[in-house]
């Protein structure tokens, strides 16, 4: 091989950069990182289970921001029949306060970003301005 | 066992009291009912209309009552430009606002007084007509709603518009809130928005902000199809003006002179 002092190292260094990231992330403890949404502390129950609004709560938003403005509907009957009142500002947000606590959590971590809190206001973020 | 007259009468009033302790419980524990789910064929026996006595409303001068209460819940920007002003009720001079009642010699001294004007929630609203994503839509109880998730900001609306009724969030309007009240969204740049009748204060059986805040009760509200309502009985034999009614647009705000 011609060259083959400088292509070897040369591919290693390469080969290095490229996985950077990974090993990077590896040594610095950052692949075992768990989001940790903190939950509210004096209340117990959500509007559905804990395993239905993990995955669902986006569709249960959505659905609940059509039918309270479209529809003029605002009674939402849970899976439980307990019922509550369809709106983000005045029922979930009464509970979760927190952006950065709660919902930055997983949406950071998963790099999803969404337009809700442009309008909707967290109770807490208006104590800090 | 025997039961004597006196022994019955204890029992039964404290069986009496004991059937009252649930429902007792129930109303002073703070149970709150969710907001109500109205059908369409519900929300279409009502139309909800306003009206305003003006001479009420210019016996107190300067008041601006109504404006204020009105731009605090609903979280309206005070940008302090007449340019990329966002108003939901605002005064304008009589004479602009009813301009084919203006007559150059009447002898009446009101032709510079403030009238409040707001979004007239028109029984065939322009407005709807021209929005292309229906962010605006009429309710089936007349209110013209505006859903500002769908708005993308055309301001088509504000062009359909014949009085002006519409704003346009030419930038972020939360740095020009004074206070944000938590229960009504803000708006984004690039939203447009109107006065809404209150629609989230009727949900919950309040009446709109603007007239509960009125201290000389100037603006009355109430169900237009209700002979018996507050608005049609502050209608009755009274001379009643609407804002360009040649147009055809058939406002749901009386000005009552």
């Amino acid at each position: 091989m011609y060259d083959g002092k400088k292509i070897i190292p040369g591919l290693l260094i390469f080969l290095g950069l490229v996985t950077y990231p990974f090993w990077h992330n590896g040594v610095s403890g950052k692949t075992g990182y768990v989001p940790k949404p903190k939950l509210p502390v004096d209340k117990k129950e959500c509007v559905e289970p804990k395993d239905y609004i993990r995955v669902n709560h986006k569709d249960l938003l959505d659905d609940w921001k059509s039918s309270a403005i479209r529809k003029g509907r605002r009674t939402y009957v849970a899976s439980n029949q307990k019922r509550y009142t369809m709106s983000l500002t005045r029922t979930c947000m009464q509970c979760h306060t927190d952006r950065a606590e709660f919902c930055d959590q997983c949406h950071k971590y998963a790099g999803v970003e969404n337009k809700c809190w442009d309008c909707h206001m967290f109770p807490k973020e208006i104590k800090k301005e | 066992m025997e039961l004597k007259r006196r022994g019955f009468l204890t029992i039964a009033g404290l069986t009496l009291l004991g059937l009252t302790a649930k429902p007792g419980w129930d109303i002073f524990s703070k149970v709150e009912l969710p907001e109500p789910s109205p059908t369409p064929e519900r929300l279409a026996k009502k139309k909800w209309g306003m009206a305003v006595d003006l001479k009420k409303c210019w016996s107190l001068e300067k008041c601006k009552d109504c404006i204020d209460a009105c731009h605090r819940i609903h979280n309206v920007p005070d940008l302090g430009t007449l340019k990329e002003e966002i108003k939901w009720i605002w005064p304008v001079p009589f004479e602009k606002v009813f301009p084919e009642h203006e007559l150059e010699y009447s002898g009446e001294d009101y032709h510079q007084k403030p009238v409040m004007v707001f979004c007239n929630q028109c029984d065939d609203p322009p407005c709807v007509k021209y929005c292309p994503t229906r962010a605006t839509w009429k309710r089936k109880d007349g209110i013209v709603m505006m859903d500002f998730h769908r708005c993308i900001g055309c301001r088509y609306c504000m062009a359909g518009c014949p009085y002006g009724s519409r704003s346009f969030n030419w930038r972020d309007p939360r740095p020009f809130i004074k206070k944000v009240h938590l229960e009504f969204p803000t708006r984004t740049k690039g939203v447009v928005e109107k006065c809404n009748f209150c629609e989230e204060r009727l949900n919950r059986n309040l009446l709109p902000a603007c007239v509960e805040a009125c201290k000389e009760k100037a603006l009355s509200f109430g169900d237009l199809k209700d002979p018996g309502s507050d608005v049609r009985r502050a209608l009755y034999h009274r001379t009643i003006y609407q804002r360009l009614p040649e147009l055809g647009t058939k406002p749901k705000v009386y000005y009552i002179l």
